[in-house]
């Protein structure tokens, strides 16, 4: 029987194997030693057929507890934002999912418009000048920009505050052996940075990254953490929330060499992790030390505007063991998901979004206070959609008896951080009601002793 | 293509123009023909030093990169603007106002080791 | 066409957000508050639609037509997958979520894993690395722990990396803090062994090759390339861009590889996306075990799965959480739909190839002349020397004939070069039209060469200047240029497409 996804007849093979010259298929591997030839069928279960498949990955699925199946107020990096329809219907289209990298720029400039208006996008919020196409995460991007900072900088130092996500700095300091970089961590200072600790860490750095805001939903003194890098002649690089840019001032308008992030929160699902995409912009003196691809404008041999994969010179393909980085696949679709998102989000939607969320998580601050055994950490910060709070007793039982009542109720910091094995980190997006924010605080009051 | 019968020449395609103790150095007609249309030049800085035999800079078309190899050692002591601001010059009129940079030497009888335009055309001729 | 920015008038949106009375609302400090609003398009929901329907329209797939971009396995991606990969227990589980809460997504990464196992013939595999790229970048860093492990890493400095070897290999070398060793290819299309053995002793750290590789063509002195490397005390690495051809035929592991790493969207059909996503998992034997990204998914004795971060050797961590959870559930969704028939799905690559092949060979130069497997290399040197066509305008004058072009100019051994990897999911039907515009381009190219030279005739723009792109980058919108600031012109339709 015909595989679904092959085509060969009988009389198919038998035309073309007389073509090549050859009276069989196996003939066609003789090149292959026999020493090296599996000779043996490859031990997997019997294929399946698209019901019994999809039958499989329901069950599958089914073992999975989703933010539809449970009130969730987990954050950390990864955020339950509401998705439009419309996302999904320019991602399915066919000329869209089942392109690849647009090197005919002739045959894709769908794909390719579709980038600069994402570099547009994200140009405007981080207020930079150059975008790429996308890198692999919020986690990885990072680790680009430290490459950025060496070139540029010559100095081989990246200082990077505590208060960013943890994962973030894991895998800068995966990276760093192979670029040559000596990475110093800057503790927190009651949930935020202090600029004049950070002025003295940076002498010598190439570059200071922090997170705005930061892993603990607090608000860093981010211009003068900026101002304070700049003093020392360290790149200042901003590691941001793309959706709390509506409320909070683009890192370009306030000193920053590069801006950065995770853009899962402006149009992808969290789907367990990814995958989704990494966002990078930088100052214009920047641009050939930009990793991955850009899109640039120019004309057809008719005249008419056009776009193009330009500044390819820095690119593997081409700069081989000089180039900026090894990347090639991207994230394109996830990145064409943010700017459909954006596009739908618009400058209005944004900045209501940003207000929305401020107001519902000072609600549940406000409700959670009220819980006895309860206690906001770092409270004299201002936050923008999660919070830290210490409830009694160890956060991960916490959160098992509050799931067992059907509310997650947050991420274990202790997880991450020395002494906070009693505080969670709540998030809270438009897509909570002050009736679940209620309920979280019920639940909690319930289990926190 | 023409080759200037007073220049010296390398493997590597670069000319340089001697005179007294200063020279001036930019890439061969062959050189820009083979890369295509030129759109970025990286040069050294001023009071920058360069050493023979190495990489001093690069040049750039849509889909290559070239590095620029140094002729002789020495100190710039002048950067073409012209070919920055328009990288094109250097396709126009690589022996002329494409020229990239200038030198003071440091080692004038490095300059002996180098190709005249006879012995560059043969490097030509077994390409 | 007209950008988003160019439909945007101000005061229209698509979006609306909830709001509700009576709570508390914080201001930002002014210090940190946004002074100007960003740019985004204003737009209503049905123009957003119309705007990109009308883009996807400008841009070719696999979905449209045939597109045998080499070295890239551009083959179909199943429906189902893009449903599955929708299922709310997939796509709206938190990466955060505590282990009882995702054991299906943990037991699909297992599973995954133990296919990725048995189909490269090695011990361990973690899914963590994004794209293949990452994959070789977590490979070299999982060679350098080895020899850190063994105190022989500051005398093993150097990689061997063959002169036919994709740009993402030498990049790799260089991010991972590693030394470069070229190795040539003989007039075989094999790396070259007695060039080879005088560049490999105790300073090696690795060698990085695809088998077969990007020529198309399986080395054919794999075994004593094992003996050398292994008998310098070094390790090997398999670049999995073209297993497409060998599944179930032929492993990695058998053919003496240590690491491997595996593209998930070429041959496990994860949709390229423009782009990406990609996935780019490794498979490693035994030895490199201990050294593999944190965390390693396990399954415990009471058959529950979980994630395990106590892994002290571990190299660190490459990428957030376990990697692209959803190109894990296309790709395992992929490998359940073949089981132990992947082995046919490679022999349809390998076929569909030589039989292009053989249908090409004699119009168009074959720098090695051997079968193929899943994809070939030909040159346009003589169509160039001849008529001035070069393998640029071919592959712009395939166009005209509604098919993607193949890769060009890659690798660099041969000159003007056309990498063709038609996949197995195609016809003949669909091969054979392949091979008749080929053919008639190459007749174009000696009777009227202009044809080749300023096509594409009948796509949405002519032939782009990239050197105009390079030299004065614009690389985002100018709002200054927003038509509002000048009256409107009327834009005629464009021409209809040709044939």
């Amino acid at each position: 029987m015909t595989h679904p996804f092959l085509a060969l007849t009988d009389s198919d093979l038998e035309e073309m194997l007389r073509t090549v010259g050859v009276t069989s298929v196996d003939e066609l591997f003789r090149d292959i030693p026999a020493a090296m030839r599996l000779g043996r069928s490859l031990e997997l279960e019997p294929a399946l057929s698209e019901h019994e498949l999809s039958a499989h990955m329901a069950e599958l699925a089914a073992r999975n507890v989703d933010t539809t199946r449970e009130l969730s107020f987990l954050g950390a990096g990864i955020y339950d934002h509401y998705v439009p329809a419309v996302v999904d219907t320019v991602l399915q289209r066919g000329e869209f999912l089942t392109a690849y990298t647009p090197y005919q720029p002739e045959m894709s400039q769908g794909v390719l418009q579709s980038i600069f208006e994402y570099q547009t996008a994200i140009c405007e919020l981080t207020g930079m000048d150059v975008s790429n196409a996308s890198g692999y995460d919020g986690e990885t991007v990072t680790a680009d920009a430290c490459f950025i900072a060496k070139h540029a900088t010559g100095k081989t130092k990246i200082v990077v505050t505590e208060a960013t996500n943890p994962q973030v700095r894991q895998v800068v300091k995966t990276y760093a052996p192979g670029f040559g970089l000596e990475i110093v961590e800057l503790p927190h200072r009651n949930g935020t940075t202090d600029p004049d600790e950070l002025r003295r860490a940076a002498e010598g750095a190439a570059a200071v990254i922090f997170q705005q805001p930061n892993f603990f939903g607090c608000l860093e003194p981010a211009p003068d953490l900026a101002a304070a890098a700049n003093e020392a002649a360290a790149l200042p690089i901003a590691h941001v929330d793309p959706l709390s840019l509506g409320v909070l001032e683009a890192p370009g308008r306030y000193g920053c060499a590069i801006a950065l992030g995770e853009g899962q929160a402006a149009g992808n699902v969290p789907s367990y992790g990814g995958p989704h995409y990494g966002f990078l912009a930088a100052r214009q003196e920047f641009i050939r030390r930009m990793p991955g691809r850009i899109v640039g404008e120019t004309v057809d041999a008719a005249g008419e505007r056009g776009y193009v994969l330009t500044l390819q010179t820095r690119e593997q393909h081409i700069r081989r063991e000089k180039a900026t980085s090894n990347i090639t696949t991207n994230q394109t679709l996830l990145a064409l998901g943010g700017l459909v998102y954006l596009t739908w989000l618009g400058p209005q939607g944004i900045r209501e979004l940003g207000e929305t969320c401020l107001s519902l998580a000072a609600y549940a601050q406000q409700r959670l206070q009220e819980v006895a055994g309860l206690e906001r950490v770092f409270a004299e910060r201002a936050t923008f959609k999660e919070f830290a709070v210490r409830v009694g007793r160890n956060a991960r039982d916490v959160i098992r008896d509050a799931r067992a009542r059907g509310v997650h109720p947050g991420y274990a910091l202790g997880r991450d951080y020395e002494g906070m094995d009693d505080v969670l980190l709540v998030a809270v997006t438009e897509k909570r009601t002050p009736l679940e924010i209620d309920r979280l605080a019920a639940v909690l009051a319930e289990v926190a002793r | 293509m023409a080759y200037p019968a007073d220049f010296k020449y390398t493997k590597e395609h670069e000319w340089i123009k001697v005179d007294g103790s200063a020279a001036t150095i930019g890439i061969t007609d062959h050189a820009q023909n083979s890369l295509g249309d030129i759109v970025f030049v990286e040069l050294p800085k001023l009071g920058a030093e360069i050493e023979q035999g190495k990489a001093f800079g690069t040049v750039e078309s849509v889909k290559a990169v070239s590095d620029l190899v140094a002729p002789v050692s020495g100190e710039v002591l002048a950067v073409n603007q012209a070919v920055i601001d328009a990288p094109e010059t250097v396709n126009e009129d690589p022996y002329g106002e494409g020229w990239l940079i200038r030198i003071r030497l440091s080692d004038p009888s490095e300059v002996d080791s180098l190709l005249d335009v006879a012995a560059y055309r043969q490097v030509l001729a077994e390409q | 066409m007209k950008l988003i920015y160019e439909k945007s008038q101000a005061g229209r949106r698509a979006s609306a957000i909830p709001r509700h009375e009576g709570l508390p609302a914080p201001e930002v400090p002014a210090e940190l508050r946004r002074a100007e609003p960003p740019r985004l398009p204003e737009v209503p929901e049905f123009e957003l639609v119309r705007h990109f329907t009308e883009l996807s329209t400008r841009n070719f797939g696999v979905d449209t037509g045939f597109y045998p971009l080499g070295s890239c396995t551009m083959k179909y991606n199943p429906r189902i997958n893009e449903r599955l990969v929708g299922l709310p227990g997939f796509a709206q589980l938190h990466p955060h979520q505590e282990e009882d809460g995702a054991q299906g997504a943990l037991e699909l990464e297992w599973r995954l894993e133990q296919i990725l196992a048995e189909v490269t013939g090695l011990d361990a595999v973690s899914l963590q690395p994004a794209a293949g790229s990452q994959g070789e970048l977590t490979g070299l860093m999982l060679v350098r722990a080895y020899f850190e492990d063994r105190g022989e890493s500051a005398q093993r400095r150097k990689v061997v990396i063959p002169d036919t070897a994709h740009g993402t290999n030498p990049a790799s070398v260089t991010m991972s803090g590693y030394e470069l060793t070229h190795v040539q290819t003989d007039a075989r299309g094999n790396i070259d062994v007695e060039d080879l053995r005088a560049k490999v002793d105790e300073h090696t750290a690795a060698l990085m090759l695809t088998n077969p590789s990007t020529l198309g063509l399986f080395d054919e002195n794999i075994e004593e390339l094992e003996r050398i490397f292994h008998g310098a005390g070094a390790l090997m690495y398999y670049d999995g861009a073209n297993l497409n051809a060998v599944c179930g035929i032929s492993r990695p592991g058998d053919m003496g590889f240590d690491i491997v790493h595996i593209n998930l969207h070429k041959t496990f059909s994860q949709p390229h996306g423009g782009g990406g996503p990609g996935g780019g998992p490794v498979a490693v034997r035994g030895m490199l075990e201990p050294f593999l990204p944190v965390p390693a998914v396990i399954k415990r004795g009471d058959g529950s799965f979980g994630l395990d971060f106590d892994r002290p050797r571990s190299i660190g961590k490459v990428r957030g959480f376990t990697g692209p959870f959803g190109v894990f559930v296309r790709a395992y969704a992929y490998m359940r739909m073949y089981g132990p028939r992947l082995r046919e799905m490679s022999e349809a690559a390998v076929l569909n190839a030589n039989y292009v092949l053989a249908r090409l060979k004699g119009v168009y130069e074959l720098p090695y002349d051997r079968l193929c497997m899943h994809e070939f290399v030909l040159s346009a040197r003589d169509m160039k020397r001849d008529h001035g066509a070069t393998a640029l305008d071919v592959a712009k004058r395939l166009m005209d004939y509604g098919f993607h072009p193949p890769t060009i100019y890659f690798p660099l051994v041969v000159p003007e070069a056309l990498m063709i990897e038609p996949t197995e999911t195609e016809t003949k039907e669909t091969l054979d039209a392949f091979c008749e515009a080929m053919l008639a381009i190459a007749r174009e190219a000696a009777a009227s060469p202009e044809l080749l030279k300023e096509a594409p005739h009948h796509r949405p723009v002519r032939r782009l200047d990239e050197v105009r792109a390079a030299r004065n980058p614009v690389v985002k919108y100018a709002f200054e240029q927003h038509p509002a600031a000048e009256p409107a012109r009327p834009v005629a339709a464009e021409a209809p497409k040709g044939p």
